[in-house]
């Protein structure tokens, strides 16, 4: 099958490849690049594990083709902790909050949750139950994420 | 799940994208949000040769007042830019006010108004509020251009009035009506989610506070979004009571929907729905209309 010269950006660094066009924005990530942090679930757009930033704003990279991100900015859960021995503060409020069991489902809610903070840094309980309707996650109930996200937006207030 | 092989190719302007339509028909298919279209080739249900993807068309993301005072918005606008836009706010509330319900932020980001309504999904929004505010829509290909009430649109389930050839570019919405209160409610299971059953209500007051126009248009309930007409009629030239509002609910649910059962509710349950939400919408849209009608005095 024909193949494409796609070039993009990805966690700050440009980069160059072939892609066949029906390629996904998510099997690009982590078959092409090895950015397995960007987890894939349902593959239709359903369960926001796979969420990512694409010029700064989440969006399911399952529904997204890779060729569709010529010349844009991709960001995946890999470009948030600033080194390997340090984590980022929304990363830190889930550990210390229990906001996740398995993991799963943690990449595509930190994804989603980044912009989201940044639009809203003193978010109810309300707005970060509907901010996080797209994301499914089948371990924790969602109450300790709800906590891990009140949590960051508060220690973001006192920093 | 993976698409199938195609090949891809994305014009930069409206006229090459209407070109490629052209020559190819039916064996293409124009890509905007792609939230519905990639779902359905990763499961096979739609395999087009070609893929025209429109995102690198600029002059098809806008907001304008039109020459009528209206609102004319390009097909390929975001969902999302419906929360943020002023110019919605001002001439179309009852598109900021149900907005929040069309599918996850994720989703809202690269989702289109055009492709929505271009999809017709019944249990969508946008098509509805279409109809509820008497949309006209353009329809465009390389011979030229038409226009189409939102009512005459949509043909069946996934199914409407466009041309293989053709492209849905804009969305004209009528300039705010005085004394118009407008209100959208559904129940979904989650937040985002599909709606069960959804209402749009709209109700114009003449200046003594009578009803001088009323319509109300459901979602999920059928294979179109179903305007109860003759249930509205009954609102047109009556103050509009307690009473009234709910003998017209009642009349809307019991004729002029289809709902069929599906694993989460049966058809009885998603007509009560109608019903309850019919209601509520009227009585939010009619005070919002007296709001209005008591702010010009
Ligand atoms: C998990 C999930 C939940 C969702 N929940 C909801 C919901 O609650 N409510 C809701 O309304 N929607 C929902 N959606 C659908 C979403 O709103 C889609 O964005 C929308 O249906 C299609 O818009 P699009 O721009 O993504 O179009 P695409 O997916 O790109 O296209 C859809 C179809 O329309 C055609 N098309 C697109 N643009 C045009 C045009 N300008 N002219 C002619 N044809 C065109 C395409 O060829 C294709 O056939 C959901 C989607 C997902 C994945
Ligand atoms: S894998 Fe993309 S939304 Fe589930
Ligand atoms: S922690 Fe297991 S799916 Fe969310």
């Amino acid at each position: 099958m024909s193949q494409l010269s796609l070039e993009v950006e990805v966690n700050g660094q440009s980069v160059q490849r072939k892609v066949e066009p029906r390629l996904l924005l998510s099997d690009f990530l982590r078959h092409d690049l090895g950015l397995t942090g960007t987890h894939v679930g349902c593959e239709h757009g359903v369960c926001g594990a796979c969420t990512v930033l694409l010029d700064g704003e989440a969006v399911r990279s399952c529904l997204i083709l890779a060729i569709q991100t010529q010349g844009h900015r991709i960001e995946t859960v890999e470009s948030l902790a600033p080194d390997e021995n340090q984590l980022h503060p929304l990363q830190e409020a889930f550990q210390e909050a229990h906001g996740l069991q398995c993991g799963f489902c943690t990449a595509g809610i930190l994804m989603t949750l980044r912009p989201f903070l940044e639009e809203n840094p003193n978010p109810t309980e309300t707005e970060i139950r509907q901010a996080l309707s797209g994301n499914l996650c089948r371990c924790t109930g969602y109450q300790h994420i709800v906590d891990a996200v009140l949590l960051a937006a508060a220690k973001n207030k006192n920093d | 799940m993976k698409p199938g092989a195609f090949a891809y190719l994305a014009p930069n302007s409206l006229a090459n994208a209407l070109e490629l339509l052209e020559q190819h028909g039916s064996d293409a298919k124009i890509l905007a949000g792609g939230q519905s279209l990639v779902p359905m080739m990763s499961f096979r249900l739609s395999q087009p040769a070609l893929l025209i993807d429109l995102n690198g068309i600029d002059e098809l993301c806008y907001y304008q007042r039109g020459d009528d005072r209206g609102l004319r918005i390009g097909a390929l606008s975001r969902q999302r830019s419906l929360e943020k836009e002023p110019l919605v706010a001002e001439q179309a509330p009852l598109l900021r006010e149900a907005v929040h319900s069309i599918a996850h932020p994720q989703i809202r980001n690269r989702g289109t108004i055009g492709g929505s309504i271009a999809h017709a999904d019944p249990a969508a929004e946008l098509p509805a509020l279409a109809v509820a505010l008497r949309a006209r829509f353009r329809l465009v290909s390389t011979r030229g251009s038409r226009w189409v009430a939102a009512q005459d649109f949509f043909r069946g389930l996934l199914t409407t009035d466009l041309e293989p050839e053709e492209m849905l570019v804009e969305i004209a919405l009528p300039r705010h009506p005085m004394r118009c209160g407008s209100a959208f409610l559904e129940i979904a299971r989650r937040h985002g989610d599909y709606a069960q059953v959804g209402a749009a209500a709209v109700v114009i007051l003449d200046s003594d506070g009578i009803c001088e126009e009323a319509r109300l248009v459901f979602l999920s309930v059928g294979d179109v979004p179903m305007e109860a007409t003759r249930a509205a009629a009954m609102l047109r030239g009556e103050r509009l009571t307690e009473e009234f509002i709910a003998a017209c609910a009642e009349h809307a649910g019991d004729n002029e929907i289809d709902p069929t059962t599906d694993i989460h509710a049966t058809a009885d349950y998603k007509r009560h729905l109608a019903k309850v939400l019919a209601r509520r919408a009227f009585t939010v849209a009619s005070e919002r209309a007296r709001a209005q009608l008591r702010k010009e005095s």
